[in-house]
């Protein structure tokens, strides 16, 4: 048997790099453990939030599927931030973890090209450095020209609860016992990360008439730039809101050796991340607050599990019970399933090209939280890069590399293959230092010109953007026409005022324009001054991306490197200058000496 | 390679014309906007242009610019070459424009590694040009070592530190905006803390100054209606012939320049040409340069004629000069006492030299000499620094103006970010990770 790209996994790395291949017209092959968890949500029951909303709208510009499949499936949605710029307003969304799984597995049953299948695979077949197909733990050879590895947290996994160490992956599904191994022994580096996640309550439990409720917003919202609003904003699911308080506190420092993390019964391997900490972690590391913030959120309206946002634990089961039942509102919670932590595999970062491919194994890709990541965004964000650049590669096209100031995806992937990372790594506003670029409502204006022309985003879709641009144009012209003698100005001028919203001068303009394009106008004149600042950043970082590095140079030929800086080129092997600007230890001397060294063995 | 270097490529001392070199692809922008006459980016490349710089509406000197295009230039880039009138403080003071502007200092060398590296000098003298990399960058690690010790980098530190809690603090409020717990940054909380930033930065730039002077001698102009005996009294503090001096009114057209030691201190006295009604176009030039100086100056030595009443031009600099140091001279004290101006003047005779040592007395009195010396300041001498401060302060005003016109905090976080970057690049400090670090450590977060 015979594929051109096979995907080994089906979380959301896995289902966008299947999609992707197969919509660019490769025979593809999408492999997993277990068909019932296609796109499943192991965690929290939300697609979106601060920065991650905005990967949703540039997996959707580039013709991905995640924004797509989200709106469809919505419990509630709200824009973060309102109050705030918009360059930091982002969608987030509550999910429904069943019909999220079951529309993308409509979505992949019915696109052409796209196979999939049972099975898990303990190793790669390679041929000179080259992936050339897949052997599965029932022994079956399957090959390919290339292959995108998103196993998520499924290589050698452990669920850490209490003193119990067990050998499965998520929900007790098996894991993957080999295919970790199999790749140190082809030279990859691994790295043993650590993730948690809260227990879930059962829904009619819990006394929600003692809890703060949050609603969504009161108008209709999608992630996808064209898509009509599958749900009525009137009738959203609702979460809720409540605190830790000292009984909490006082039962997790009572038992705290009784954690997994805290009780060192074994050999703490995994990494965890700073920003999502377990609860006991939270309450030793910030002693002095009196209570932590935790919400409620509906996973599904099939079933009655209720996700406690912010109580990630490791402790014993008798132990959680202790500690729900101290939550206000949660005094007679019934617990469905326990908290546990997880440890599982992943590869170090640093050993891949911007495109995703290895630098190891030719053909190779590599995409989700085997790249050290962590959250459903990031994870669908390079697997569409991953799946468009093994396309490219095979067909001997340059691949899609999406720059800092591109998008938010491009400072995921930079970050991961420029500094690597030591524990899982989430994507943040204050990574990306032209986030002002960056924003929700300009994604497809960012992308959707690269997603139509690698051939992913239909041509009917990518019109709709050209029709805006349009729309923007004419805004443009015609906003310089209303002028306002009082102030000796006109709309363009008078809009950089704060108070002052395009919407109320609509009456002017010789014809109606889409709220979005009038958005786009209005935020290009608010924001001029402090925009033309961050262009002019971006441009900067442009000059010296232009410069490239040959993929063959060897560093122990350049005389005077710093011997840190030397070292961490020869690791990271940055392909511009701009990139090996970013690489912690390379200094201002070591980049000149590199661009003389370049200048005169490649006369670049 | 990106951005654009700035020299001076002749001696940095007096001379008869100095030059200020730019390369790099913004050097024609960056001189465009200060050069008054004409739109350098409309001129043709290899062309040599009349005119002045004029920053602030200051008129800082008269001066010919050339412009050479790329790629037939010295480094394959923009040049720009600034023609100046040689005297240290004008070079200094246009440096600091420049760098203000979006120019760095250039490091030793670097025209001519630019040069290679744009392939215009050959090949064979690479190796000398790495040498050259490699040992200015260690003399240029140890010097910054050397000038950041204690007070001035602990200085820096706080500041930062303080910017880093405000910045980590609106990036929480963005990326965990549903944490109610959390305190929200406000406008009023950004505005407060920018003010006492900016206090803090304006002391440190002040007292930098202060610094300068100690370092390179207050800048002493002599001002005076013609014939009055400017350059005499110069000379006389000098001691030495170096103005000309002529009873022809108007012959001083050149600024002179030369220092003397009072109490320990260093006085750049500039003598000007005499301040008058004048038809001489050339004239005219040097009268304006001389009211020009006035802001500029630390210290004006007003030449009063004791031998006649006050004049129109006297009253003028009177006035002109009220908020300023100043010591008023009254000149010619060998002749008959005409001038009934009485206020606070030292009597002196140019001619016979009597009255000098009551200037210089004068002079140590102003300034306090004996405690500027003693004052163990913390302070900044460079130029590369002050530059940074300066534009730390500009962002800072930024935010500054952000917040009182109510504009969106993240909005406003972004000249935080700037002048908190610009800060790092003083001490020379590592950027992002930084920022996580002080999130995660101060906030509770996640899931």
């Amino acid at each position: 048997m015979k594929y051109d790209i096979i995907v080994v996994g089906a979380g959301h790395a896995g289902c966008e790099a299947a999609l992707a291949s197969a919509r660019m017209n490769k025979n593809t092959l999408l492999i997993t453990i277990n068909i019932n968890n296609i796109a499943d949500m192991p965690c929290n029951p939300s697609i979106g939030g601060s920065a991650k909303g905005i990967v949703v709208r540039e997996i959707d510009a580039l013709g991905g599927e995640m924004g797509r499949n989200a709106d469809k499936t919505l419990l509630q949605i709200k824009m973060l931030n309102k109050s705030k710029g918009p360059a930091v307003r982002s969608l987030r969304s509550q999910s429904d973890k069943v019909t999220y799984k079951k529309e993308m597995l409509n979505t992949l049953r019915n696109t052409n090209n796209l196979t999939i299948k049972e099975g898990i695979v303990k190793d790669l077949i390679i041929e000179n450095q080259k992936v050339i197909g897949i052997i599965t733990e029932s022994d079956d050879a399957i090959y390919c020209d290339a292959c995108i590895l998103t196993t998520g947290t499924y290589l050698k996994a452990d669920i850490l609860v209490g003193d119990k160490r067990k050998q499965e992956g998520p929900h007790g599904e098996k894991r993957a016992n080999f295919l970790s191994d199999n790749l140190s022994k082809l030279g990859f580096k691994l790295l043993r990360l650590k993730t948690g996640t809260p227990p879930r309550i059962e829904r009619s439990s819990i006394d929600f008439s003692l809890l703060k409720k949050e609603d969504g917003d009161s108008e209709e919202l999608t992630f996808s730039f064209d898509n009509i609003a599958y749900y009525d904003y009137k009738k959203q699911v609702p979460c809720y809101l409540t605190y830790t308080n000292e009984k909490t506190h006082k039962i997790i420092m009572d038992n705290l050796n009784k954690s997994a993390m805290y009780g060192g019964f074994y050999k703490q391997l995994g990494t965890g991340p700073r920003y999502c900490p377990s609860i006991e972690d939270k309450i030793v590391r910030f002693k002095d607050k009196p209570r932590h913030q935790l919400f409620l959120e509906p996973e599904s309206m099939y079933y009655d599990d209720i996700y406690l946002q912010g109580f990630s634990t490791s402790m014993p089961y008798d132990v959680q019970e202790k500690m729900v039942h101290s939550l206000k509102g949660l005094e007679h919670a019934k617990i469905l399933r326990y908290a546990y932590a997880i440890e599982y595999d992943a590869i170090d970062p640093l050993q891949l090209k911007a495109s995703l491919e290895t630098k190891i194994i030719e053909n190779l890709f590599t995409a989700g939280q085997i790249n050290g990541t962590s959250g459903y965004e990031e994870a669908a964000g390079q697997g569409l890069l991953a799946g468009i650049n093994a396309v490219l590669k095979l067909d001997k096209k340059a691949p899609l590399i999406l720059s800092r100031s591109d998008a938010y995806i491009g400072v995921l992937i930079d970050d991961l293959v420029t500094k690597g990372t030591i524990e899982p790594y989430r994507l943040l506003t204050s990574r990306a230092e032209f986030r002002l670029l960056l924003r929700s409502d300009n994604a497809d204006l960012r992308l959707s010109k690269k997603g139509y022309e690698i051939g992913l985003l239909p041509k009917e879709r990518y019109k709709k953007v050209q029709d805006k641009i349009k729309e923007i144009e004419d805004i443009e012209s015609e906003i310089k026409n209303v002028t306002f003698p009082k102030y000796k100005c006109n709309l363009a001028e008078y809009l950089k005022r704060p108070e002052i919203k395009i919407i109320d001068y609509v009456s002017k303009f010789s014809k109606k324009y889409t709220k979005e394009a009038l958005e786009q106008v209005e935020i290009n004149h608010k924001y001029e001054g402090y925009i033309v600042k961050a262009k002019k950043e971006a441009e900067k970082m442009h000059r010296l991306g232009k410069k490239q590095i040959p993929d063959d140079i060897n560093y122990s030929k350049v005389d005077n490197l710093a011997t840190e800086a030397r070292q961490k080129l020869e690791k990271i092997r940055p392909r511009t200058i701009d990139q090996a600007t970013r690489i912690s230890g390379v200094n201002p001397s070591d980049i000149s000496i590199l661009m003389v060294y370049l200048k005169r063995y490649y006369n670049e | 390679m990106n951005d654009t270097i700035v020299a001076v490529s002749t001696a940095l001392k007096e001379g008869a014309i100095s030059i200020i070199r730019l390369s790099g692809c913004d050097a024609i922008s960056i001189v465009n906007p200060l050069f008054k006459e004409k739109d350098l980016k409309k001129l043709k490349s290899h062309t040599i242009n009349y005119g002045h710089i004029v920053y602030n509406d200051e008129i800082i000197d008269e001066v010919l610019v050339s412009i050479m295009k790329a790629p037939k230039t010295y480094t394959k880039e923009d040049v720009i070459e600034i023609n100046t009138h040689g005297s240290v403080a004008v070079i200094k003071k246009i440096i600091e424009i420049l760098l203000m502007n979006g120019c760095r200092l250039a490091e030793p060398g670097e025209f001519t590694k630019r040069a290679f590296l744009n392939g215009r000098i050959d090949l064979t003298q690479s190796e000398g040009v790495m040498d050259l990399i490699k040992s200015e960058s260690e003399i240029e690690r140890k010097m910054a070592v050397n000038e950041l010790s204690g007070k001035t980098s602990t200085l820096i530190t706080i500041l930062r530190d303080k910017l880093v809690d405000l910045i980590s603090n609106i990036e929480v409020n963005i990326d965990y905006p549903e944490y109610e717990d959390i305190e929200v940054v406000t406008i009023d909380r950004i505005k407060k803390e920018v003010c006492d930033m900016l206090n803090d930065l304006r002391k440190i730039v002040r007292l930098s100054e202060d610094g300068k002077i100690i370092k390179e001698g207050i800048k002493t102009v002599i001002l005076g209606k013609p014939n009055v005996g400017k350059s005499s009294i110069l000379n006389a503090l000098l001691d030495e012939e170096k103005a000309i001096v002529t009873n022809i009114k108007g012959t001083t057209r050149d600024i002179v320049e030369g220092s003397i030691i009072v109490g320990g201190i260093k006085l750049n006295l500039i003598d000007t040409a005499g301040v008058r009604k004048s038809n001489d176009v050339i004239e005219k030039i040097g009268i304006e340069k001389s009211l020009s100086l006035i802001d500029s100056s630390e210290l004006i030595l007003l030449v009063l004629d004791g031998s006649e009443e006050l004049s129109k031009e006297d009253k003028f600099l009177l006035e002109k000069t009220k908020n300023k140091k100043r010591i008023i001279i009254m000149n010619k004290k060998d002749l008959e006492n005409k001038n009934s101006y009485d206020k606070n003047i030292v009597k002196v005779s140019a001619k016979n030299k009597e009255g000098i040592e009551e200037i210089k007395d004068r002079i140590k009195e102003l300034f306090k000499v004996e405690e500027i010396l003693n004052k163990n300041a913390t302070i900044f001498t460079n130029v590369r620094q002050i530059s940074l401060l300066k534009s730390t302060i500009e962002s800072l005003e930024d935010a500054k103006k952000g917040a009182e016109e109510n504009k969106e905090i993240d909005m406003i976080e972004i000249d935080l970010k700037l002048a908190w970057e610009r800060l790092g690049d003083i001490i020379g400090a590592n950027y992002n990770e930084e920022l996580l670090d002080n999130l995660f450590s101060r906030f509770c977060l996640g899931k």
